[in-house]
Formats: structure tokens, C-alpha cells, sequence
């Protein structure tokens, strides 16, 4: 849904991000291109790039032997030619089909779920601010009502970016507080509706339960709402993060994937993982700490940061 | 936490136990096991890498080759390395000698340091000390509320100050006012921070500097992927880290990421936590782990364990009536009884190759503890001397009235008595090594 307004966005934020983080690392993938024979060695190298980046043992294996493949097939001999077919491998294993468009009306309900610390709330801010540099007006839900400080943090966001928050009590029912937000959403006519909720690790039967009552009763108020159900991942996150995805998925039907904290020196390849199981794309990338640092995710920049990567 | 790699692990090795010699090939096939595990559970590559050439080199020594049974050695060496990677002792938090204790909790921007902030308080108050919190997040929207809020509900006092306040400001004045009101420790919340943010490592220097922590501890997320040692390895150099504390460890993560970091930064692992509710931060203990992450065998602490417990006099007469099968119930209470003092069945179960799936089959967890325990001991205590030796003798009407001693029924006696009978069988077998897979490695060990 995000598809047009990714235009206007480069993705040169996560390109900076990288860019911060790759200082003290060498780059060993440079090596493999600065010869001109590709040894077994560099193939091993390469996997071990991408296994240094979260992609996985499984998914670096399969994927080095499908950019294998591609330089075998195209009859690639110089370095030049070999990297770019890494990188359309890559950037190919990223794309997911069918991703569908908002309907018409309004508002549109984005719904933001993750584990404790990944790095919602933020993402919720971020998120309001870039749909309002589009114009766009929005309602947010502090459906997380379980960690202290939480309602004040995005109370705090809510009065720097001038949007209304809706929020009861601590420890209040958090569908109460989503049906409350959407209420007020349709009433003044907001153009989205970003709900933010609690922590909660995947393998939390309770939590998850009360996830799929918030999402339940979201769309019993607003027509197929939620729209979006956005999965916030840690980029520093390893091999459980498909777990989160999966979890996750599995009860409130994740539509996308923010990427966030990519300007540390994490690669996020786990996302690999994500998409090739759950056919689930990433959506956005958190790419600093500052309210404009979020950018829609540029499969292409990702890929060169993590080709860049090792240690 | 660590089951899924225990299993690894244990499917790896278990190729290894079933045949009498390791060629060159078992190895190979055993360590490309163990390093798919360790990395599925996001222990730094490079980590792995060592570890399994470690390994490699140890298994393919002569030892190996003239041992009884390969397969427990390479099970020893994987377990060895391991356990050194982890570090082996489990260590306490510092202590001022002087004046409150300072502790500075740094880390990552979610991590967990607020909540382990409060958690270390509440451990800390529940052994009588009192400790002051810090809010010296000065940064993330709310946060000093947040501390506040936690401050409140186990009843520590949290000093904070206005948000123009800079944060070495609030740690230094805390401390004096930790030090004029004799307060035990003082427990500094510092913002997240990334470890390439100039700025913001050289406020935590900056706060270190005013208020001299004889604890800085990193806490970490039990999920974080193979960057863990970089950024940990980073703050390590800008403010020496003493200790870690593995966050959000109950969910499904493996927590590769708190070995990588301690092989590589040596910084000690010093106190676990959860994601739900306040309680106190879980001390960590290496050896359990080493265990877990084997989960078939915790051989070297299961070995020491039974040795401290079983005195070896006894335990030498025991093997002789093994090998004679002159073992009789009332042995078999006594070993029983022994095993009890290692902790619960189940747990000794995990620590035993290949007995980790036994132990989390729930039935059989249950027939192993509790009630059934004191039920065998009555059953055996309502015997004569004479049938405890020769359990053969007992026929119908010594069974009644044995049921009725023990308050037991005259079928629960014969089950015992079943039972008796599999593992003075199984015993005999183990006397005369040849029980075959996991069992093996336990060859003279009586009564399991």
C-alpha cells in the first residue's frame, strides 16, 4: 500500500545508516572482486558474508549456490559482471508478488505489533510523521497499555507532531483502547489510524490472544480493518526473528515488515527468511533515531549494505 | 531456551555413540551438526568457527582413537569447549568497599535496560539491601517515568531530575545522595545508545568518569543475531564492561548471541531475565547452561555431581554386587536416594546423552518424581530385610502385606518390583558395557 509513496523517498537513509556502521570493517567481499579468478574460497566468503548478515545458514547456502547458478548459466568470468548477479539474486529473493492496495475509504488502519523492545512506539511516531509530510492526517491507538511509560511516550510524540493519541488508563483493556481510537479516527474523519501495542514474545499464548481480540474488534468497528498489520522487527535481530514473523503472522495476519534500527551496524538478513517462507515484504526501514528516520524499505540499498557487510 | 540446539546436538552425536570408532568422517559429520546448530542459534560465526576447529583438533587426537567408546569422549570435548566458552564461574555483583555500590546498565536501544534496572533493585532489596535508582535516560520520550513507575511498585526510590538535567549530572547526584542518605547501591538507567553514535558513547564515558561504577553491566537481548559481539565488544572499549545480563530469555530465542559475546569480549554473564512481570534478576550460572546447550549430556558436571554425592567406597562395593547381580532393593533405595540429591529426576535425566527427551516426555517426568519417589521408598521401607535382599521370594501374601505397610496396593508393589527387575537387567548390561547409544556413556553408574 505504501507502493506510491515510495517514490518520493530515495533510500539514501538506510544507504547513510550503513554507511555509519560499516566504519571498522573491512570489507571482505571487496577481496573477492578485486581478483580475477573466483576460487572456492570466495565462494565460501560470500556465504559467510551473508551468514554474518542474519540471513541464515539454510538461506546463505541456497542463495550462494543460486548466485552460483547465475554466473555459471550467464558465463560470468569478471568480477564486475558476478556482483551484479549476486545482487539481482538477492534483490529478487526480496520481492514478494500480489502485495495489495488500501481500499478507498477511510481511515485506513495500520495496526503495529512486535516483540518487547524491537522498537514500536517509535515506529508508530515515525510512521505518523512521514504519512503526515504526505499530507495525510492521523489517530493513534496507545494500545499499550502494560509498559510504564509507555502512554506518556507516545503522549509525548502526539503533542510534538500536533496528533491526538487516544488513550485510557495503565493496565486497561487494550482492545477498549483500540475500539475508543477508531471511534475517534471515523469521527474526525482522520486519514489513518496507527495503533500501537504492547511487547509481547511470540510465545506468549495470553498476549498473542489479546492481540487477536484488539485486531478482532478493529475490525468490527471499521469495515476489513485492520489494513495493515505491521511486524516490527529488530534489524540487530537473529534467527528468531523468522519465528517472530511466523508467530505473528500466524495470529493476526502480518501484511508488512519495518526494518527497524538499520542504522547500526545490523544488516537484518533475517528478513530473508521472512519473506521466503511467508511471502510477507519489508515495508519500511527505521534508519535513525530522529522522527524523519524512517524510509520505505529499498530492496536495493539493503542488498549493497549487506554485501558490504562482514566483519 | 536452548532445547532446539540440545536436540541438534544430540542427533549429531548420537551417530557418533552408536558406532565403536570415530574416523575422521563421524567428526566431520558430527561438527557440520554442531555448527549448523550454533549458528541457527545466532552464535557469531567466526565463534563457531573456532569452536568447532577446536573441537576437531581434540577429537582427532590419539586419545580418541584408543579410547573404550569414542562417542563419550567427543561428547566431553564438544561439552568442554563449550563450558569454556561460557566462562565457568558464576559470578556475584562487585561490591563497594566504601560508600554506596554504583552500577551502570548500558546497552542498545531496547534491550532491556529499564526493566533490568528495576529488576536488580528488587533482587538487590529482597536481600535487605537498599538501593537507589538512577533515571538517567535522558533521551527516549517517557523513560524517567517509566523507571519512576517501576521505582514505585517495588518500592525503591528513583532519583530524577528536570529533563535540561545532562545524564551524568543525575548518576553523579544520585550517588551523593545515595552515599549522604547510606544507601546500599545505586542502580544508573542510561539511555540506549548505538555503539557508532560518537556522541552518545562519549556521554556514557563521560558518565562512567563522574560516577566511578564498580559494575557496568550490557545488557543484551537473548535474540539479537551476529552483531551482538561487535556492539558488545564496542561499548566494552568505551566503558569496560564487567558484566552481562541476557534479557527477554523466555521466549523462543537460543541466546547464541550471550556465548559469542563472552568468548569474545570475556565479559562474565552474570543475571538472566524474562520479559513478563517484576521479579528479580535471575543470577546466571555458565555450568547450567553448558548443559542445557548439550542437553544429552552434561557429562564432566553429571560425573562430578554423582561423585561428590556417592561416596566412592560405596560406590566400588556397589559395582562388585553390580557385577555379581547380588544388587538388591535395598540398594536400589539407596541409589535412589542418592540420585534424589542431585535435584529432580528430570534433571539429572537431561544431563544423561540421549535421556534429554526423556526427560521432557511429562510422563515420564512424573513417574520420576514427587509422590512416586516416596511411594517406591515406603514400598521398599514395608519389606523385611530378607525379601529387600532377595526380592524373589515375595509372593502373593508378602505383596498384601507389604501394600499394607506402605498404604499401597498389592499391584503397585509388583510394579516396583518390574522395575527392579528392568534395571538390575539394564545394570547388568551397563556392568558389562553393553547397553548401547547415549546409555553407554554411563557405563557404571548404578541405579539410572
Amino acid at each position: 500500500m505504501f507502493k506510491r509513496l515510495k517514490r518520493r523517498r530515495s533510500g539514501r537513509d538506510i544507504e547513510q545508516g550503513a554507511a555509519k556502521s560499516r566504519r571498522g570493517f573491512g570489507s571482505r567481499l571487496a577481496g573477492i572482486f578485486e581478483r580475477s579468478r573466483i576460487t572456492d574460497a570466495d565462494w565460501e566468503e560470500l556465504e559467510e558474508t551473508l551468514i554474518s548478515g542474519d540471513v541464515g545458514l539454510d538461506l546463505a547456502i541456497e542463495l550462494t549456490e543460486a548466485i552460483r547458478d547465475r554466473v555459471k548459466s550467464d558465463g560470468i568470468k569478471d568480477p564486475d559482471a558476478l556482483l551484479g548477479a549476486a545482487r539481482e539474486v538477492l534483490i529478487d529473493a526480496l520481492r514478494v508478488n500480489g502485495v495489495s492496495e488500501p481500499p478507498a475509504g477511510k481511515p485506513i488502519v495500520i495496526l503495529v505489533v512486535g516483540v518487547n523492545g524491537s522498537g514500536k512506539t517509535t515506529t508508530v511516531a515515525k510512521l505518523a510523521h512521514f504519512l503526515q509530510e504526505m499530507g495525510k492526517t492521523s489517530v493513534l491507538a496507545a494500545a499499550d497499555t502494560f509498559r510504564a511509560g509507555a502512554i506518556d511516550q507516545l503522549e509525548i510524540w502526539g503533542r510534538r507532531l500536533d496528533l491526538r493519541v487516544v488513550a485510557q488508563a495503565p493496565g486497561s483493556d487494550p482492545a477498549a483502547v483500540a475500539f475508543d481510537a477508531a471511534s475517534a479516527a471515523v469521527a474526525t474523519k482522520a486519514d489513518y489510524l496507527i495503533v500501537d501495542t504492547a511487547g509481547r514474545l511470540q510465545t506468549n499464548r495470553n498476549l498473542m490472544n489479546e492481540l487477536r481480540k484488539v485486531r478482532r474488534v478493529l475490525a468490527g468497528r471499521i469495515e476489513s480493518a485492520p489494513h495493515e498489520v505491521l511486524l516490527v522487527l529488530d534489524g540487530l535481530t537473529g534467527q528468531n526473528g523468522l519465528a517472530q514473523a511466523r508467530e505473528f503472522h500466524a495470529d493476526v495476519g502480518v501484511s508488512g515488515i519495518v526494518l527497524a534500527k538499520l542504522d547500526s551496524s545490523a544488516k537484518g538478513g533475517v528478513v530473508f527468511a521472512v519473506t521466503k517462507e511467508l511471502e510477507v515484504p519489508v515495508k519500511f526501514a527505521g534508519t535513525g533515531e530522529s522522527i524523519e528516520d524512517l524510509a520505505p524499505f529499498d530492496a536495493e540499498e539493503f542488498v549493497d549494505a549487506l554485501m558490504r557487510s562482514g566483519n | 531456551m536452548f532445547d532446539r540446539l540440545s536436540e541438534r546436538l544430540d542427533g549429531a552425536l548420537k551417530r557418533i555413540t552408536r558406532r565403536g570408532i570415530v574416523r575422521e568422517s563421524d567428526v566431520n559429520d558430527a561438527l557440520r551438526e554442531v555448527r549448523r546448530a550454533l549458528l541457527e542459534a545466532d552464535v557469531n560465526f567466526k565463534v563457531v568457527k573456532e569452536f568447532t576447529a577446536s573441537v576437531r583438533e581434540a577429537a582427532l587426537g590419539k586419545e580418541v582413537l584408543e579410547s573404550v567408546t569414542p562417542g563419550q569422549l567427543v561428547i566431553k570435548i564438544v561439552h568442554d569447549e563449550l563450558t569454556r566458552l561460557l566462562g565457568s564461574e558464576s559470578a556475584g555483583l562487585a561490591r563497594s568497599s566504601e560508600g554506596p555500590t554504583v552500577v551502570l546498565v548500558v546497552g542498545l536501544q531496547g534491550s532491556g535496560k529499564t526493566t533490568s534496572a528495576a529488576k536488580l533493585a528488587l533482587q538487590l532489596k529482597q536481600k535487605g539491601e537498599r538501593p537507589l535508582l538512577a533515571a538517567a535516560d535522558t533521551k527516549r520520550p517517557a523513560a524517567m517515568e517509566q523507571l519512576v513507575t517501576l521505582g514505585n511498585q517495588i518500592d525503591v526510590a528513583t532519583h530524577r531530575e528536570g529533563p535540561k538535567s545532562k545524564a551524568e549530572h543525575i548518576a553523579r547526584n544520585a550517588v551523593d545522595k545515595a552515599r549522604a542518605g547510606g544507601l546500599s547501591h545505586v542502580i544508573v538507567d542510561s539511555a540506549g545508545r548505538l555503539q557508532i553514535d560518537d556522541d552518545m558513547m562519549s556521554e556514557i564515558q563521560r558518565v562512567a568518569k563522574q560516577t566511578k561504577p564498580h559494575e557496568v553491566l550490557f545488557v543484551a537481548d537473548a535474540m539479537t543475531g551476529q552483531e551482538a559481539v561487535t556492539v558488545a565488544a564496542e561499548f566494552d572499549k568505551r566503558v569496560p564492561l564487567t558484566g552481562l545480563v541476557l534479557a527477554k530469555l523466555d521466549g523462543d530465542a537460543r541466546g547464541g548471541a550471550a556465548l559469542s559475546i563472552r568468548s569474545v569480549t570475556g565479559v562474565p554473564i552474570k543475571f538472566t531475565t524474562a520479559t513478563e512481570k517484576l521479579e528479580p534478576l535471575e543470577v546466571f550460572h555458565p555450568d547450567r547452561l553448558a548443559s542445557r546447550i548439550l542437553g544429552m549430556g552434561d557429562v564432566v558436571t553429571f560425573v562430578e555431581q554423582a561423585q561428590e554425592i556417592i561416596d566412592e567406597q560405596a560406590a566400588i562395593k556397589l559395582e562388585k554386587k553390580i557385577r555379581k547381580a547380588s544388587f538388591g532393593l535395598d540398594d536400589f533405595l539407596e541409589q535412589l536416594e542418592q540420585v534424589k540429591k542431585m535435584g529432580p529426576l528430570s534433571k539429572v535425566l537431561d544431563m544423561m546423552p540421549g535421556m534429554g527427551k526423556l526427560a521432557r516426555n511429562q510422563e515420564v517426568a512424573d513417574a520420576l518424581e514427587g509422590d512416586q519417589m516416596k511411594r517406591v521408598a515406603a514400598i521398599i521401607q514395608s519389606m523385611t530385610p530378607y525379601e529387600r535382599a532377595n526380592p524373589e521370594i515375595i509372593n502373593g501374601s508378602r505383596r498384601r502385606r507389604i501394600a499394607r505397610g506402605s498404604g499401597t496396593t498389592p499391584r503397585d508393589v509388583n510394579q516396583l518390583l518390574n522395575q527392579f527387575r528392568e534395571v538390575r537387567k539394564m545394570m547388568k548390561a551397563l556392568a558389562g558395557g553393553k547397553i548401547p547409544g547415549g546409555m553407554g556413556a554411563f557405563g557404571g553408574f548404578p541405579g539410572l
